[in-house]
C-alpha cells in the first residue's frame, strides 16, 4: 500500500515507485500488439513465397479483401469487448443488399428510397437482436444463432418468393444508381494502383470506433458492461442501451457492407453470408479483443481483417490451392490467441 | 446527550419481514455527520438487511427511517444515492479490466466540448482522480493501471475515494475489512476514519469488534435479527464489546466443548 509514501506536490509528478516505462512497454500494454507482429509474420512470409505479393497492384487487391471483412469486424469488436457476440451478422449483410436491391426493383422506385428502407430494416433487426438479448437475459449466442437461422431461411425464402430464383434482378439500370454506386463500390486509381471505397469507408469506421471507444461516455460504457456489468449497472450505467446500441453498430455497418455487395455486382445471391459471422469474430479475436469482454480495440480489429486480406490474397499470389486459407486461418487464429494471453501475462507481471 | 444536530440518518424501530420470516425487528440506529456508527452481529444477524434499507434495496416494513429529520421510504438506490448515501458494497461494483480513472468516474464521466465532438475529458478525470485519492491520502502509483491489478484494500480505497467525492454525505460500508489481511485492514480503517475527518456520517457494518472498537463512536449489536445492544464508545470497553459479540455465555459452553477430555 501507498500510505507512506510523501505526499505529492504537483500533478504531473513521477512516482518513484514507477519503474520509468519506455515507450516500448507502452507499446507492449496495447491490446493490438499480438495481431501487428502477427501481421508483419504474415506480410513477410508472403513476400518471401509470392513473387507477385510485392507488386504495387497486389496492394489493392490486398486492402480491398481486408476492406470487405474490416468494416464488419468493427462494430462485431465493439460488441465483444461489450461481452456479447453476434453470429447473424454474416447473413444480415446478405439481408441488407437484399432489402434495398427488391424494394427498389419491385416498386419500380429509385434506388435511393430502397437503400434507406434497407437501413430502417437492418436497423430493426439490430435492435430485435438487442431488445432480446436484454428481455430474455439469454446469452447472445444463442439468441443471435436464432436470428441468424432465421434470416437465412427469410433470404433464400422471400427471394425465391418474390424473384421466382435464387438471385434479385439486376437493378443496373434504374435511377439513382450510378450514384449510390459512387457511395458504395466505385474505385479510383492512384499511381496506377486501383483502390475501392470500401477502403475508405473501412478506415473511416476503424477511427470512428476507435474515437467513441477511447474518448466518449458511450465508449467508457463499452468497457464497463462487458468487462463487469453488475458493477456498471451499480454506478448507474444503462447497460441494456449501452448493448443495444451495439447490436445496432453491427446493424449500420451490416447495411454498410450489403449495400457494397449489392452495387458491385447489380444483383444479390441469396445464399450469400454464411461463415462471414465466424470471419469477424476471428478478426477482432485476432485484433486482441477478449472473448469474455471489456478488453480488446478498434484498430486490432483492422489489423485482424488486415491479416485475412493478406492471406487470402497471399495464397493465390503464391499459387497455392485456396483449400489452404482455411488451414492457415485455423493457425492463425490458435497462434495470435496464444501469443495475446503471452503479452498479456507478461505485462501484468511487470507492473 | 445533549442535544446535537439531527442526526443525518436514524432509524428507529425499523422492522423487515420476508414472507413469514423475522428478518430484523425494532433495530434502531444513529448516524450523525463526523461520527462511526458501526454496525455488528454474527452470519445471520440481519446486518445485509440493514444495509439494504439504508442504500435503498429494500423497504423498511414497521418504524421510522429519516434522513435529516425527513421520514423517507427510498424507492431504489438511486433515490438513497440522491440524497447523499453512497454504499461501498464487497463486491465493490468496480471493473477490474478498467484503469483506475475510468473506474473513478464510471456512470458519471465529466465531458467537454458539444455535439458530435462531444468528448471525455480525459486530462480532467485523471488529475481528479490522482487528486480525490490524494485528499483521502491515497498514493496511487499510476491511474493508468487497471484496477484489477490493485489489492483489495487499495480497491476498497478507491471505491471509498469515490462515493466521497461524489458527494456523499453518507458512507455504508459493508464488512470493508472481512477478506484483509491485519495490515490492509488498519490501511482501510485508515480511510475510513479519513471520511470520518471530511465530516461525513459512516456505517460501518463489521463482525470484528476489535476492528469496530478501534474507529467507531457508536455501536449497535445485531443477534438473530434483534438489537441485542446499543452502546457509546464511552460507555462500553473492548472487552465487554467483544464478549457480548462473541455470546458471552455461549463461548464458554463452546470451551467447554472442545475441551481436551482428560487424559485417563
Amino acid at each position: 500500500m501507498s500510505s507512506t509514501a510523501p505526499p505529492s506536490d504537483g500533478v504531473d509528478h513521477v512516482d518513484e515507485r514507477l519503474i520509468r516505462t519506455t515507450p516500448l512497454k507502452k507499446l507492449l500494454a496495447r491490446p493490438e500488439l499480438g495481431s501487428v507482429v502477427g501481421a508483419i509474420a504474415v506480410f513477410v512470409f508472403f513476400a518471401v513465397v509470392a513473387d507477385s505479393f510485392l507488386k504495387p497492384s497486389s496492394l489493392g487487391t490486398v486492402l480491398y479483401a481486408a476492406s470487405t471483412i474490416g468494416i464488419m469486424a468493427v462494430p462485431v469488436a465493439l460488441l465483444m469487448i461489450g461481452g456479447e457476440f453476434d453470429l447473424s451478422a454474416g447473413v444480415l449483410v446478405t439481408s441488407s443488399a437484399l432489402v434495398s436491391s427488391m424494394f427498389s426493383y419491385q416498386m419500380t422506385a429509385n434506388v435511393w428510397v430502397g437503400v434507406g428502407v434497407s437501413l430502417l430494416v437492418t436497423l430493426a433487426i439490430g435492435v430485435f437482436n438487442g431488445f432480446m438479448l436484454t428481455r430474455t437475459k439469454l446469452p447472445s449466442f444463442i439468441i443471435t444463432l436464432g436470428t441468424f437461422l432465421m434470416l437465412t431461411g427469410l433470404n433464400l425464402g422471400l427471394t425465391k418468393l418474390i424473384s421466382g430464383t435464387v438471385s434479385t434482378k439486376s437493378i443496373s439500370d434504374m435511377e439513382g444508381f450510378p450514384s449510390a454506386r459512387k457511395l458504395f463500390a466505385s474505385e479510383w486509381t492512384i499511381g496506377g494502383v486501383e483502390f475501392k471505397v470500401t477502403i475508405l469507408w473501412w478506415l473511416g469506421l476503424v477511427a470512428l470506433a476507435t474515437w467513441i471507444l477511447l474518448r466518449t461516455r458511450f465508449g467508457n460504457w463499452i468497457f464497463a458492461v462487458g468487462g463487469g456489468a453488475d458493477a456498471a449497472r451499480a454506478v448507474g450505467v444503462p447497460v441494456y442501451r449501452t448493448k443495444i446500441g451495439l447490436y445496432m453498430g453491427v446493424a449500420f455497418c451490416a447495411w454498410i457492407s450489403g449495400q457494397h455487395l449489392l452495387f458491385s455486382f447489380d444483383v444479390v445471391q441469396s445464399g450469400e453470408g454464411v461463415g462471414n459471422e465466424l470471419i469477424y469474430i476471428i478478426a477482432a479475436v485476432i485484433g486482441g479483443c477478449l472473448i469474455t469482454g471489456g478488453y480488446g480495440s478498434a484498430i486490432g480489429s483492422a489489423v485482424g481483417a488486415l491479416i485475412f486480406g493478406m492471406t487470402s490474397k497471399g495464397i493465390v499470389y503464391a499459387e497455392w490451392n485456396p483449400d489452404w486459407f482455411k488451414f492457415f486461418l485455423g493457425a492463425m487464429l490458435l497462434l495470435a490467441t496464444l501469443l495475446n494471453a503471452w503479452i498479456r501475462k507478461r505485462v501484468e507481471a511487470t507492473k | 446527550m445533549t442535544t446535537e444536530p439531527t442526526p443525518l440518518v436514524e432509524l428507529t424501530d425499523v422492522s423487515k419481514y420476508y414472507g413469514n420470516i423475522r428478518a430484523l425487528e425494532g433495530v434502531s440506529l444513529e448516524v450523525r455527520a463526523g461520527e462511526i456508527s458501526c454496525v455488528l452481529g454474527d452470519n445471520g444477524a440481519g446486518k445485509s438487511t440493514l444495509i439494504k434499507i439504508v442504500a435503498g434495496l429494500h423497504r423498511h416494513d414497521a418504524g421510522t427511517f429519516r434522513i435529516e429529520g425527513e421520514e423517507v421510504a427510498l424507492a431504489n438506490p438511486r433515490d438513497a444515492l440522491d440524497r447523499g448515501i453512497a454504499t461501498v458494497y464487497q463486491d465493490l461494483a468496480v471493473v477490474p479490466l478498467m484503469p483506475v480513472w475510468r473506474n473513478f468516474f464510471l456512470g458519471s464521466e465529466p465531458t467537454k466540448g458539444k455535439g458530435p465532438f462531444k468528448r471525455l475529458d480525459v486530462e480532467q478525470m485523471r488529475t481528479t482522480t490522482r487528486e480525490a485519492l490524494l485528499r483521502m491520502g491515497i498514493d496511487l502509483r499510476d491511474v493508468d493501471q487497471p484496477i484489477g491489478t490493485l489489492s483489495g484494500g487499495e480497491r476498497q480505497c478507491v471505491a471509498i475515494a469515490r462515493a466521497v467525492h461524489f458527494g456523499a454525505r453518507v458512507l455504508v460500508l459493508d464488512e470493508p475489512t472481512a477478506a484483509l489481511g491485519v495490515k490492509q485492514s488498519g490501511v482501510v480503517l485508515k480511510y475510513v476514519a479519513a471520511a470520518r475527518d471530511q465530516g461525513l456520517g459512516v456505517v460501518l457494518i463489521t463482525h470484528n469488534p476489535h476492528h469496530a472498537y478501534l474507529v467507531g463512536d457508536r455501536f449497535v449489536l445485531l443477534k438473530r435479527g434483534a438489537m441485542a445492544a446499543s452502546h457509546t464508545k464511552d460507555s462500553v470497553t473492548l472487552d465487554e464489546l467483544t464478549r457480548q459479540m462473541a455470546g458471552g455465555s455461549e463461548l464458554e459452553d463452546l470451551r467447554h466443548e472442545l475441551e481436551r477430555p482428560p487424559a485417563t
